[in-house]
């Protein structure tokens, strides 16, 4: 099974998350800033990371940063998901080693073709 | 919605538009018709019928089918099929065509646009294989209303993020405000007409590819059979069909055959009747000669 660390400072959108994710057949943890996913990473890196970009204490541009720097930090794959949704940053982003980017509000569907997008789930995988 | 009321919906979107619903698809109607009902300030689906029935209702005949046709859509839909328009169609196009130097490609269910662009998308992303070449892309769909929007380009925040990765809509889209459009560059590539594929469609010419996906679906058996026949006229003897992934035209026809391990790819099955027909030379058609890089 697959994991997916879910970085946000919201509990409600880290619910909503989970349980698209769950149905996607992720193992899921979650974090409320990016120090804290930070240090989940630094015990075992997971598959797949959802970032929150404004966040108290580190964002998830910074977290992204440390992160990648980790052995083996380059492979999970990053997929932002921030009400961010200029141009600006999401060059910022991607330059920053970003793999996808969703601005929300975000739904089932756009979480599951981001992933597939990334190779993280089969292309059209049916949602249970 | 009574049964007296939904047989009426039935025979009048078969006569109308071809479409040939099953005899459970109530939800259907309710969910694509009432919003219509009640933007017209109707009850409901029963005082729609009724209206419907009466005398002058062609401006609510065109939005009674236009509203059942729409079908959803976004872009690089199902993937596959635009896999082998770059892995498979293209490269033989290219080679195929080496001499003219032009590809003609037809969307027949171009609805609001993701298709067509995410072609122009696939082509412009093979760069300098295409450099110099005239390439001409015909979008068509039932619906004006859904042309119009095809035309513009432009789409919501939710519709820029299903099936398009976000690469793509940094370099292909700018954006304004809540909306992102396509650039100028591609919207260029495209022409836009309105067409019923119940009715004649030769007037197109003759076209390297024709994407036709999830729209026969809706055609009743004799219906598709003819469609068929008629898309195997506007087709090169060298050319590509591809339809949608739960389409075939396996037991319906044998103008056209699959090409293994390809699926929802489809090549023409006599070349020598299609390589008799005359070249076509569009109307004054919209042809972009693509840039180099």
């Amino acid at each position: 099974m697959k994991t997916c660390l879910v970085v946000d400072d919201s509990s409600v959108v880290r619910k909503i998350a989970r349980r698209i994710l769950e149905g996607l057949e992720f193992e899921v943890t979650e974090a409320e800033d990016g120090s804290k996913a930070l240090e989940i990473c630094q015990r075992k890196l997971p598959d797949a990371v959802l970032l929150d970009w404004n966040m108290p204490v580190m964002d998830g541009f910074e977290f992204m940063g440390h992160m990648r720097r980790l052995p083996g930090g380059e492979e999970p794959k990053v997929v932002f998901c921030t009400t961010e949704n200029n141009v600006a940053h999401i060059a910022q982003a991607l330059s920053g080693g970003a793999n996808e980017y969703i601005m929300k509000p975000f739904d089932k569907d756009i979480i599951a073709d981001k992933f597939a997008e990334v190779g993280l789930i089969p292309v059209g995988q049916v949602m249970v | 919605m009574t049964a007296t009321e939904y047989e009426y919906l039935r025979k009048f979107l078969r006569d109308h538009s071809g479409l040939d619903l099953s005899a459970d698809k109530q939800y259907l109607i309710e969910s694509r018709l009432l919003p219509l009902a009640r933007k017209g300030g109707l009850s409901g689906i029963g005082e729609l019928v009724q209206k419907l029935q009466g005398a002058g209702a062609s401006a609510l005949v065109t939005s009674v089918v236009e509203a059942m046709t729409t079908n959803e859509t976004f872009f690089f839909r199902d993937k596959v099929p635009f896999d082998h328009f770059r892995d498979t169609i293209m490269p033989e196009v290219i080679k195929a065509r080496a001499g003219r130097r032009s590809v003609r490609i037809w969307c027949a269910a171009g609805s609001t646009g993701q298709e067509p662009y995410s072609l122009a998308m696939s082509l412009k992303e093979m760069g300098a294989a295409l450099t110099g070449w005239r390439v001409e892309i015909i979008a068509t769909d039932l619906s004006q209303e859904v042309l119009e929007k095809a035309k513009a380009g432009i789409y919501s925040q939710f519709e820029v993020q299903r099936g398009l990765p976000i690469q793509m809509l940094m370099k292909y889209f700018r954006q304004t405000g809540e909306t992102w459009q396509i650039n100028p560059e591609l919207r260029a590539m495209i022409q836009h007409r309105q067409l019923n594929l119940l009715h004649d469609f030769a007037q197109l010419g003759t076209f390297d590819v024709i994407f036709c996906r999830n729209v026969l679906i809706y055609f009743d058996q004799d219906t598709k059979i003819n469609i068929f026949n008629r898309l195997a006229r506007q087709i090169e003897g060298d050319g590509f069909l591809v339809l949608g992934a739960a389409e075939t035209v396996v037991g319906l026809t044998d103008t056209f055959k699959p090409i293994p391990e390809r699926r929802g790819l489809y090549k023409p099955n006599d070349p020598r009747a299609a390589a008799a027909k005359p070249a076509f030379a569009g109307a004054a058609p919209r042809v972009a000669v693509m840039a180099g890089r």
